[in-house]
This record gives C-alpha cells, sequence and structure tokens, in this order.
C-alpha cells in the first residue's frame, strides 16, 4: 500500500514540476473563456431577435452540451497524452530499474501510477465541468441535469483511456503507444457517431457497425450516454442536435465500459509483472 | 536475475537465504543500474528520499540519512540542485547513493565507475571499503578489471552466462609469481641454477624473465644471481595481472 501512495505522490510531483498540471489548467481557462464570450454574444443575438423563449433555451441548453463536449474530449486527450510515457518511458529508458528492484511489488507501481494519474484527470474533469456548468448557469441560466452522474461518465471514460495506454505501455515504446491509443480513440470516436447519425438516418447496418466500434473501444459511447442524463429530455429531443437523444447507450453499455477498463488494467498488471525489463 | 528484473528460464536462486523473487527480501539490497536514470525534474535530495522511501525507511530517518549520503558521495554542496544539470559523473554519484541509502546488507553495482574521474574512482573505492567494512557484501560488475583488481577480493569470470573461472585475489605469498630483471652477465651456469626455484626461463637482451614458484623464493633467486658475479640492474617481480588472466580465460577477442 505504501508502494501505491509514494508512486502515485511521484506522479502528481511530477506533473506540477513539469508543468503539466498548470498548462491543462490554462488551456482550460482560456476555453472557458472563449465558452462564455461565445454564450454572451449569442444572448445579445437572442435579445435582438426578440426569440421565443423556448427555442432559446433548447440553443442555450445545445451550447452547454457543446461545451461539455468539448471538457470530455480535453479530458480524455489530456489523459492519454500525460499518461502515455509513464511506463513505455520508464521501461525503454531504464529508469524503472533503479524503482523495480525496491521492495515493491510491480504491481505496486503499475497501480500507483495509475492511481496517480486517474485522481489528475478526476480533479481536472470537476475543475473544468464545473467551470463550464457554472459559466453556462452565469450569462444565460442555464444547467445540465444529473451533473454527478454526467461527470462520473466522462471520468469512467478517462479511466477507459488509461487503462489502455498503460496497457499497451507495458508493451510497446511511447510513440508506438500514442499512436494505437490516439486510433482506437479515433476509432470509438467514428463508432459512437456512426450511431448517432444513423440512428437519424433509421439505418439499423450502421447502427450494428456503430455498436461493434464501441465494443472495441467504449469511450464514446459513454459520452453519449453523459450526454443523454444530462439534457432534459425535451432539449434531447431535438433533432437537429448532434448529441439528440437518437441512439442512447444502455445500462449494459456502462457496465460494458467498466469492465472493459477492469480486464485492460488486470492484462496491464499481468504483463508488467511477467516481462522482463 | 538475482533483482528479478529478467525472469529464469528454469531453475530456482536464492539471495540473503530467499528467493529471488520474493519482494521482501530487497529491503537488504542496493542496485545501481550500468546507465542509472531518474526522474530529472527532482534535486538531488528529492531523489534520495524517494528511493529511501521505496527501500521502506521512514520520512523521518530519511531526514538525518539523505544529507549523509549525499555528503558520502561528494553530492553535499548540489543537495537542493535539479538532477537535471548533473554531470555524469555526478549521477554516477547520485546512483551510487540511492543504492547505499537505506544501508544494505548485498550491494550489486553494475559499471560504478564509469564516467568517473580519477578521484571519483577513488571515492568509489573508498565507499566500496566501507560498506566492506561495515559487513556489506558487494559485487561488482565491471569490465575495467584493474578497478577490479584493487577493489574486489575475489573475482570470477563470466562467459555466455556461465561462470568459467574463479580467482581469489587476496591469496597472494604462495602463488606463482613472473619476474623480470635486468641483468647483465648472466651465465648459463647461472641460468641451469634458477631452476630449482622457478620455470620459464628466458634470458635475451640483458633482460631475464622466469615463473617464480612462489613470492618466498624471490630474495634466494636475487642472492643466486648476484653470487654467481650478475650484475642486476633491476629486480621486478609480478603476479600475473587481471588483464592476462582474463584475455587467458576468455580467450583473444576474435574481433566482431
Amino acid at each position: 500500500m505504501n508502494g501505491i501512495l509514494i508512486m502515485a505522490g511521484m506522479t502528481f510531483r511530477e506533473a506540477a514540476r513539469r508543468k503539466i498540471i498548470w498548462m491543462a489548467l490554462a488551456a482550460s481557462a482560456l476555453l472557458l473563456a472563449i465558452f462564455g464570450v461565445a454564450l454572451r454574444i449569442q444572448m445579445d443575438e437572442f435579445r435582438s431577435r426578440a426569440m421565443s423563449p423556448f427555442l432559446r433555451f433548447q440553443i442555450e441548453s445545445g451550447m452547454l452540451m457543446v461545451g461539455l463536449y468539448i471538457v470530455d474530449l480535453l479530458a480524455v486527450v489530456m489523459t492519454i497524452l500525460t499518461s502515455i510515457d509513464t511506463l513505455a518511458g520508464e521501461i525503454s529508458s531504464g529508469t524503472i530499474h533503479a524503482i523495480a528492484t525496491k521492495p515493491v511489488a510491480r504491481w505496486q507501481i503499475l497501480i500507483g501510477k495509475f492511481t496517480g494519474f486517474l485522481v489528475m484527470s478526476s480533479v481536472y474533469v470537476v475543475l473544468t465541468f464545473c467551470g463550464t456548468v457554472a459559466v453556462s448557469d452565469w450569462l444565460v441560466g442555464v444547467t445540465p441535469q444529473h451533473v454527478v452522474r454526467g461527470a462520473l461518465l466522462i471520468i469512467l471514460e478517462c479511466a477507459v483511456a488509461l487503462s489502455l495506454t498503460f496497457l499497451l505501455g507495458t508493451w510497446f515504446s511511447t510513440l508506438t503507444n500514442g499512436v494505437l491509443v490516439l486510433a482506437l480513440q479515433g476509432f470509438a470516436f467514428l463508432g459512437g457517431w456512426l450511431e448517432q447519425v444513423s440512428g437519424f438516418a433509421q439505418s439499423q447496418k450502421i447502427v450494428t457497425l456503430g455498436i461493434v466500434s464501441s465494443l472495441i473501444m467504449p469511450g464514446e459511447s459513454l459520452w453519449r450516454r453523459a450526454a443523454y442524463e444530462m439534457q432534459t429530455p425535451l432539449a434531447g429531443s431535438l433533432s437537429f442536435s448532434p448529441f439528440a437523444n437518437v441512439s442512447i447507450p444502455s445500462g449494459v453499455a456502462v457496465c460494458y465500459a467498466l469492465v472493459f477498463f477492469a480486464v485492460m488494467l488486470s492484462i496491464a498488471i499481468y504483463h508488467f509483472h511477467a516481462r522482463d525489463l | 536475475m538475482l533483482l528479478s528484473l529478467v525472469k529464469p528460464t528454469g531453475g530456482d536462486a536464492y539471495v540473503l537465504g530467499a528467493p529471488a523473487n520474493d519482494v521482501e527480501v530487497r529491503r537488504h539490497i542496493g542496485f545501481l543500474p550500468e546507465d542509472f536514470r531518474f526522474y530529472d525534474w527532482l534535486t538531488a535530495a528529492e531523489l534520495i528520499h524517494f528511493h529511501g522511501r521505496l527501500s521502506g525507511m521512514s520520512a523521518n530517518s530519511l531526514r538525518q540519512r539523505v544529507p549523509e549520503v549525499l555528503e558520502l558521495v561528494g553530492l553535499a554542496p548540489h543537495i537542493n540542485r535539479r538532477v537535471r544539470g548533473f554531470s555524469k559523473g555526478m549521477l554516477q554519484r547520485l546512483g551510487l547513493a540511492q543504492a547505499l541509502v537505506h544501508e544494505p546488507k548485498l550491494i550489486f553495482l553494475d559499471e560504478p565507475t564509469s564516467g568517473l574521474d580519477p578521484m571519483g574512482r577513488r571515492m568509489v573505492r573508498d565507499i566500496l571499503r566501507m560498506q566492506r567494512e561495515r559487513g556489506a557484501t558487494v559485487f561488482l560488475n565491471s569490465h575495467l578489471l584493474s578497478e577490479i583488481e584493487v577493489t574486489c577480493n575475489r573475482v570470477v569470470f563470466i562467459k555466455d552466462g556461465e561462470v568459467v573461472a574463479e580467482q581469489d585475489l587476496s591469496a597472494d605469498a604462495s602463488e606463482q609469481v613472473r619476474a623480470v630483471v635486468n641483468a647483465r652477465n648472466v651465465s648459463e651456469r647461472t641460468l641451469d641454477g634458477l631452476a630449482q626455484w622457478s620455470t620459464a626461463i628466458a634470458y635475451e637482451n640483458d633482460r631475464l624473465m622466469f615463473t617464480a614458484r612462489s613470492r618466498h623464493v624471490l630474495p634466494d633467486v636475487l642472492r643466486h644471481l648476484v653470487a654467481c658475479g650478475a650484475d642486476v640492474y633491476e629486480f621486478t617481480a609480478k603476479r600475473p595481472s587481471l588483464e592476462e588472466l582474463f584475455v587467458k580465460i576468455m580467450g583473444e577477442d576474435p574481433g566482431l
């Protein structure tokens, strides 16, 4: 247990010392500022056009979902980019030699690092998520429903991506790991949007293709579930919105993502334990 | 393999009485990898503190131990400096500090003097002597045979993963000694007389070489030469160097 805490603590310290945390937060602050300005301009536009409150609410809800989707994308990409080198890099450079020969089991090294990154990603999601919701509430008075459920689903999406970077990091070099994880993330993105678009088009074949993609990499389906949870039924029913409730991943999809995460992490631990360093 | 970095393909290995893959036994083991890499965004003190914590030391005991061990390896003036700016020699000293911070019973050092200047090499030798004096066993892996010669009391030669020879460097008096004598007027009769103490006798261009059966007979040899009328200018006795032994045991480099 001690080894896990030491490794997790070192992960935080690395992120802080190498300015990763501060740069990520600065980028998010900039994002929030742009989001706020966009909302403000939109609001002025609505006033000048005397738009009906119903349509106005729908558009503002849609804009909030766009903001939260950017939070989701940024959180996942930052989780991948910050963690991609942690195992692969230390194995290839030999940094791991002086660490793995200490009285700390290899699984503790891996779980310690994993915990550090997951906590950092979670803090990042909570801060940017709350920031986006606060800006929307302050400027246009629109807030999502089931905020906690939505944030937890985004954190689970980060955990899924993280488990994959750790798993591939025990096998491949940093660069190969990055290429593979980002390609799989792109695959999930494509699958999720295929399902969404085909939902509009009522094409069962494309829906099936999207589901298969989500089974291979379930990240994006978690976002779509989060979008469903956070939107009011009225806002979700808008057919022109990219986040409309046309193809909603079920609770089984969420459970599948949890199992996927657990299996990826378990294989990562097993392979890191079994391989030569 | 003894540190579980590489898995054995078969068989068992024990370290300090415990299986080599036992995590707990590593509390008593220190290790300096050949190419020591580190978190270069830490300061020297933070890095040693981190390795000390991983080795099972408490934060309290490390408060005193970290400056101590950095002083030992000559890095005290750089204790709060980021490792990123360290030279190769300083990093080697830092690697040694992390291997010694928890005062292990068994220490594995892989090429500990590579990258060090002569002063640094002497410092490593002194540190290793101190470790030996406090009762630790040091495994020194090196290709610098002159370093091993002055540091170790026992050496094994490994070829293709197998121990092919073992030599006790502390045993000296009874071993054969090669002697080189710079002398004139050495007659055939004098050379014949040398055979009672030595073998492989050769005399050419005022240079006499022979292998004495032990260091104890050398004074008799010198007396014999003088008594027979030889003019002796220089008399040097030397044990075969580790390098000669290495070449003899491992064979000449086939040229890769």
